[in-house]
């Protein structure tokens, strides 16, 4: 009997409302690290795979806004959690996919943890920040809060495999959004394998859906896509002329849109402060009358 | 493929074409004898048959073709407690101009609605071509006095409705007294003058496939224009499986008595893409000859909007949402 144990390959799938389906095409395309060398197959998705997604996004949306954002922060810190437990795994698909070494790769997992749950704090108390009470000259109480902005469709950064993509996934759904994520194409490992994390956290299927694939043929129909309703296309940073054309596409329904910005390119670990938090939000004002305000004529 | 043409009676004049049943429904024990000599249904075969037809690849013309063709043949559908005038009346707006921002989009077959309604339908529909299909027989349940049916009948026809959609009695049906509903489905054929009459088996609660195509046989010997698989109201309505069995059946009718009956699939089916694998059943089934919307129709509501948004998406290239079509 042979002291060598058979490998166990794993099978890489997408992560589409909840579940984890092949790509529709069939197609998956080969992951190499940063030698060149061999690691997995990766499923290609297609533009179908793309229109699912936006449905199981579109379809979580509801109940995921609707949460109370206590309920959020929860989930997400959940997330964190589960992601501490499989450190060990993320090191390794980090190191392999950047080219880093175990404590390099091991730092930016942590950092990855440590944002998240950075984030998971932010989901009751950016509703302070950004809103309030407005003051008007009438007898009105003016208030304004943030609501999200619907379903997002994400292009995660292609260099920064892992800290990177939670860096833009991570505050837009801490929000109430629902995302659509493109991975990086070339080290979507990951990525997918984050898609295992959040199946075990509590986070509703759909909230999050991770598709992997070339990155232009995904982005393209969901950058016109009619019921997305905001693009992140910091994963278009190297392409300005991807970048522009998404751009074009996304203005026919009035997609908000985030453009790839020079700092995502510098350095994933700089505290990132709440430019993603607030670029997927839309503020609600409401107006309303103060009513009587009695013979002393205080106002409130 | 179950291609089993049920034999006639013995004792029936036979002859392409001509086949008469007469003889079939003179007593209750004729008719049980003739229903239950009708060939059982091979139903690993009868699922296979549907499943295979339904993976299909049905695209770019073909699929544009298709789409129009469905939107052609739907019932549009609201058998709701809460149905109000407006909202029978917006019904009957979207049936006419489905898709406001292409006004080439075809119009649906017909609105669907409960009698009380129907004069409001018909009155909303004036002109312009869309039929009024009402509901009658104490729809769903089918569980009221022949009297009291035949007078939900007469309601519906005088409010105007152009069809009615008639539910069995599943009791009696399933107890095997079969002249029962043979001579309630007579009476309310004789009810509806002009209306096209509509029989809803209600197959999810006839267990078995068995049953389906004796009820199909029972309601096309009872004079129905349409056969109709269920009423949405039951877990089990339209499948792929049990509409290719009743098209097999009107498909067997027209061959033995010359008599075309069309066929109506209803509840559950939501998508493009099952509709036209219901087309294609059709097609391949029954023959082009039911590709019509006098002869098959879909009872459906919100199966309209995933075409319009399908529609949309082939006219402009890109994928359509939800807040492009009316919430109704």
């Amino acid at each position: 009997m042979s002291d060598e144990r058979r490998r166990v390959f794993k099978t890489y799938k997408l992560y589409v409302g909840g579940k984890f389906p092949r790509s529709e095409s069939g197609r998956v395309y080969e992951v190499t690290d940063s030698k060149g060398k061999w690691l997995a197959n990766a499923p290609q998705s297609s533009r179908k795979d793309a229109r699912d997604a936006v449905v199981a996004a579109r379809k979580a949306f509801g109940g995921w806004s609707g949460a109370t954002a206590y309920n959020r922060g929860q989930v997400l810190y959940r997330v964190a959690e589960m992601l501490e437990g499989r450190r060990e795994q993320f090191v390794r698909e980090v190191a392999d996919a950047e080219g880093l070494s175990k404590a390099r790769a091991a730092a930016l997992v942590d950092a990855a943890v440590d944002r998240w749950v950075w984030y998971a704090g932010w989901t009751d108390k950016i509703g302070q920040v950004v809103g309030g009470a407005n003051p008007v000259a009438g007898p009105f109480f003016n208030l304004s809060t943030p609501e999200p902005t619907g379903v997002v469709t994400v292009l995660a950064p292609q260099d920064s495999s892992f800290l990177g993509l939670v860096s833009v996934v991570a505050p837009v759904i801490a929000t109430g959004n629902t995302a659509v994520v493109i991975a990086s194409a070339d080290a979507p490992l990951p990525a997918l394998s984050l898609g295992e994390v959040l199946a075990t956290s509590d986070l509703p299927g759909g909230v999050v859906n991770i598709l992997s694939g070339r990155t232009a043929e995904l982005a393209a129909p969901l950058a016109s896509h009619q019921d997305v309703n905001a693009i992140d296309l910091t994963g278009a940073a190297g392409d300005p002329a991807l970048a522009k054309e998404l751009e074009v596409a996304a203005a026919d329904n009035l997609k908000r849109v985030l453009r790839p910005q020079a700092v995502d390119g510098a350095d994933w670990s700089a505290e990132p402060g709440t430019r993603r938090l607030t670029a997927f939000l839309e503020t609600k004002t409401v107006w309303h009358p103060t009513g009587a305000l009695g013979a002393s004529g205080s106002s409130y | 493929m179950p291609t089993t043409a049920p034999s006639p009676e013995p004792s029936a004049p036979s002859g392409q074409g001509g086949t008469s049943f007469a003889d079939a429904t003179a007593s209750d024990s004729a008719l049980r004898r003739f229903l239950h000599g009708l060939p059982g249904v091979d139903t690993v075969g009868l699922e296979a048959r549907a499943a295979s037809l339904g993976t299909r690849s049905i695209k770019t013309t073909a699929k544009a073709y298709a789409i129009d063709l469905a939107i052609s043949m739907i019932d549009l559908t609201t058998l709701e407690g809460a149905d109000t005038p407006g909202k029978v009346r917006a019904l009957a707006a979207k049936a006419v101009n489905p898709d406001p921002t292409d006004r080439t989009t075809p119009r649906t077959a017909a609105v669907c609605v409960y009698p009380d309604m129907a004069a409001t339908a018909a009155a909303a529909l004036a002109g312009s071509g869309v039929k009024v299909a009402s509901v009658a027989t104490a729809f769903p349940a089918g569980r009221a006095a022949l009297e009291v049916k035949l007078a939900d009948v007469r309601d519906a026809v005088a409010a105007g409705a152009d069809e009615i959609d008639m539910v069995i009695d599943r009791g009696a049906f399933l107890s095997g007294r079969y002249l029962k509903v043979h001579e309630e489905i007579v009476a309310v054929k004789a009810e509806c003058g002009s209306a096209r009459l509509k029989v809803i088996f209600e197959t999810g609660e006839l267990s078995t496939y068995d049953n389906i195509r004796r009820a199909s046989w029972l309601g096309m010997l009872a004079g129905a224009d349409f056969i109709k698989t269920s009423t949405g109201k039951v877990g089990t309505n339209a499948t792929p499986a049990n509409t290719l069995l009743m098209l097999e059946a009107v498909r067997d009718f027209r061959e033995q008595t010359g008599v075309q009956i069309g066929v109506k699939p209803a509840g559950g089916i939501r998508t493009s893409k099952d509709a036209i694998k219901f087309l294609v059943l059709v097609n391949e089934t029954a023959g082009e000859d039911w590709l019509d919307n006098h002869w098959f129709r879909f009872g459906a509501s919100s199966l309209l909007n995933d075409l319009l948004m399908q529609r949309q998406k082939l006219s402009t290239g890109r994928y359509s949402g939800p807040d492009y079509v009316t919430v109704d």
